[in-house]
């Protein structure tokens, strides 16, 4: 680890332990915060018990979904865009304002369409998703460096063989990209839903420990939440990191 | 080899490329009328300004590229639209595939064609020991030099035992030592596989000093001014240019080249202006 | 070219409202309002002066939060990276930081803030600050060293640098980290709305969910849709010209 490295990691635990110290003393009240070694406590403590298995599969398999179909979407989408000049030319510029325009208002709309259950809730975090892999993937078939094309040719690759064998690996960095995006943004989706209205859920539980002062209960689930989050993300950050250090001098 | 039995390995007769203009503007003749016979086992250059459609050629010559008119034949068949089994290319940027290590990249050919396992590790081991990349086998592309990378791109149409080796100016990215070392190993591996050689280069002295015969080509639209032979022995290398020969060879191209290099300049500067 | 572009996206605008009208004749009054009739109720929502409470409520929050994350983004983001040491160790953590989903935070921020306008505030702050300070840092880290060679050598004053050289350099790329932050402020403020407030857009919108009150919500909907795509389209003009002098 670099010395940078360590100072960041004494940031964090300082934070921490500054955090544990004033909640310790009183400083910050309980009914506010409880010190960050209680939290910790609580998240094994439900994590061991089982306490709210059926919320955390609930979630999880929403997630799961959503970043399935965005991931699975968003490529397809982009396919097509990059493949037809027509589309491309239409769409692009309403592409890159899509971020412009936060997917959760339609939440209400789909609630009143579909009932309070998890078809909302995929598919708000599949509007989240899907977009940021449709633009990278587009992007990376962009990228390809045409000689490479040029190889496939040289070596009379067909052009099914060509797509796999020379196309996506050559666009997979911005895919991967894409990928870590679509996986984000659909817990995000699914968990802000989840806050807002939904019938179960790790997010429904957060907000219901939230509306009984259920600090314990409350506290340890934020921590799993960003556990889990963390893990996801790091795990892509990692493969990520290593693909490009392959790449790149 | 020794001496190029004179038989005519590729011919190109009439072609031509003109690329339609864009949108009001007038079509670009890029290429041609060209007329050339590439010999069985000769080491053929082409040099000329920027832009007078070398690489084109080159492309027209692999089946890359369509001409426009005219005829291209390679071993007696017509190369129309894909390229020839047989033909190998080699092209100015860095082709290898970032994603493969040396020996992947080497054995790309051979996995694209089915060929198995054990024919394809024999292979690709020899190819990559032929170009001196055994020890960097497992490494990927990104963690080489220049000329090492170039080297990949070599031994992977290597593998294929190509009779006919295209290389679009491979060198250019290089420095000039690098290159005159290459130049060597592009000799070595002209002599020991007998294939035929075209070489597209801008740097005269590089055309003089690897080549049976030097080609000359005008400014857009390129057509081929002269044809100098150089009587160089086949056991040559960069040392050729002790050789008085050489200089005389190099001035002689660069009296044809220079005007058409000015043309090509003055004709940018021209374009800019309007 | 431009011409061409607007006939584009004109179709492209065009194609979806028939879609949407053609949604509502397949599924009827229950699930849709109709282009038309949304645009119309929009209308008078906006001119309704029973709605002027809860639009100015968000307005203000949004405001207030933009100036912080923008305040707090783009002055934290030259100090730091100004400073090279404190980049080093600050910008990886702040690109950390950033992926963490902040909807886990949400409770924490309203036990702490309560139930009221700086709650939504601070979700839209906590969205949009640290993408700002991210871009910040990035701008003032990446400006080519030689621009400052150049500056040294014609012998120009601190002041100068920092007019002529500096603040030119760094401006497109900060102006795209702000762009990009307020739209994810917008985000914060509207969830934090959804989420914990009794005034609002947001709120207005969470209400009629009960009401099962299709014409308000999509009218809403429509609302916040129309401000987002008209501020980011004017925000993305400027960035554009402000990208012009970049290669």
């Amino acid at each position: 680890m670099t010395r940078y490295a360590w100072m960041r990691l004494g940031i964090v635990v300082g934070a921490g332990v500054i955090l544990e110290i004033l909640c310790r003393t009183g400083v910050i009240p309980r009914l506010i915060m409880i010190p960050p070694s209680e939290m910790l406590a609580s998240a094994w403590q439900i994590l061991a018990s089982g306490e709210f298995k059926g919320d955390f599969y609930f979630s999880l398999l929403n997630i799961a979904f959503a970043i399935g179909l965005s991931v699975a979407g968003g490529f397809l989408t982009g396919l097509a865009i990059y493949s037809v000049p027509l589309l491309r030319a239409t769409l692009e510029p309403f592409l890159t304002s899509y971020s412009a325009v936060p997917p959760i208002i339609f939440y209400p709309m789909l609630i009143v369409i579909f009932g309070l259950n998890r078809i909302p809730q995929i598919i708000i975090a599949v509007m989240f998703g899907l977009v940021p892999m449709a633009i990278n993937t587009i992007n990376g078939l962009y990228r390809i460096r045409p000689v490479f094309l040029k190889v496939g040719r040289a070596h009379r690759v067909s052009a099914l063989a060509s797509v796999f064998r020379i196309q996506l690996p050559a666009a997979a960095p911005y895919l991967f990209v894409g990928v870590t995006l679509a996986v984000s943004y659909s817990v995000i989706g699914v968990i802000s839903t989840e806050f807002i209205l939904s019938a179960s859920g790790i997010g429904h539980q957060i907000s219901f420990a939230y509306d009984n002062y259920d600090n314990r209960a409350m506290y340890g689930l934020v921590v799993l939440l960003l556990a889990i989050a963390t893990l996801l993300n790091s795990t892509l950050r990692y493969y990520s990191h290593r693909m490009l250090q392959r790449w790149t001098r | 080899m020794p001496d190029a039995t004179r038989t005519v390995h590729a011919r190109v007769e009439g072609v031509t490329r003109i690329y339609p203009g864009r949108s009001g503007q007038p079509p670009v003749n890029a290429l041609g009328p060209i007329d050339l016979d590439l010999y069985k086992g000769e080491f053929l250059s082409i040099v000329g300004p920027s832009g007078c459609g070398k690489s084109t050629f080159l492309e027209l010559l692999a089946g890359l590229a369509e001409p426009t008119a005219g005829t291209i034949e390679f071993e007696g068949r017509a190369v129309r639209g894909q390229v020839p089994e047989g033909v190998g290319v080699v092209f100015q940027e860095d082709s290898s595939f970032p994603w493969l290590t040396v020996w992947d990249n080497v054995a790309f050919g051979l996995e694209n064609e089915g060929v198995d396992p054990a024919e394809t590790k024999r292979r690709t081991d020899f190819a990559v020991g032929f170009m001196g990349l055994t020890d960097f086998a497992k490494s990927y592309p990104a963690q080489l030099s220049g000329g090492m990378r170039q080297r990949v791109c070599i031994a992977r149409t290597l593998v294929l035992q190509p009779r006919l080796i295209l290389l679009d100016e491979p060198f250019a990215a290089l420095d000039q030592q690098t290159r005159l070392l290459m130049g060597d190993e592009l000799l070595r591996l002209w002599r020991e596989t007998g294939a035929t050689i075209l070489l597209i280069t801008h740097a005269l002295d590089e055309a003089a000093m690897l080549s049976d015969r030097v080609a000359a080509m005008s400014a857009r639209p390129g057509r081929l001014l002269e044809i100098i032979p150089t009587g160089w022995p086949a056991e040559r290398d960069s040392r050729i240019v002790e050789d008085a020969r050489f200089g005389t060879i190099t001035a002689r191209l660069w009296t044809i080249l220079r005007d058409e290099s000015m043309k090509a300049i003055g004709r940018t500067e021209s374009r800019e202006s309007a | 070219m431009r011409a061409r572009q607007v006939l584009y996206t004109a179709g492209f605008i065009a194609a979806l409202l028939i879609f949407w009208q053609a949604l509502y004749w397949i599924f009827g009054a229950r699930v849709l309002t109709p282009p038309w009739t949304t645009f119309a109720n929009a209308w008078n929502m906006l001119k309704m002066p029973d709605y002027w409470p809860d639009l100015g409520e968000s307005i203000r929050a949004f405001l207030i939060a933009l100036i912080f994350a923008f305040g707090m983004g783009t002055i934290g983001g030259i100090v730091i990276g100004a400073w090279r040491a404190c980049s080093e160790v600050l910008e990886p953590l702040l690109v950390n930081i950033n992926t963490v989903p902040k909807v886990a935070l949400y409770p924490v921020i309203l036990l702490i803030f309560g139930l009221g306008i700086w709650s939504k505030v601070v979700f839209g702050v906590l969205h949009g600050v640290i993408p700002i300070m991210i871009s910040s840092i990035g701008a003032v880290r990446n400006v080519n060293p030689i621009y400052v060679r150049c500056g040294r050598t014609m012998h120009l004053t601190h002041w100068q640098m920092l007019r002529r050289v500096w603040v030119p350099a760094c401006v497109p790329e900060i102006f795209s980290g702000l762009r990009l932050g307020f739209s994810l402020t917008l985000l914060g403020t509207i969830f934090g709305e959804f989420f914990a407030s009794q005034k609002g857009v947001g709120f207005l919108l969470m209400n009629a969910i009960d009401l099962r009150n299709i014409p308000t919500i999509m009218s809403l909907i429509l609302i916040l849709v129309v401000f987002a795509v008209l501020s980011n389209s004017a925000l993305l003009a400027v960035d554009r010209r402000l990208h012009r002098t970049q290669a």
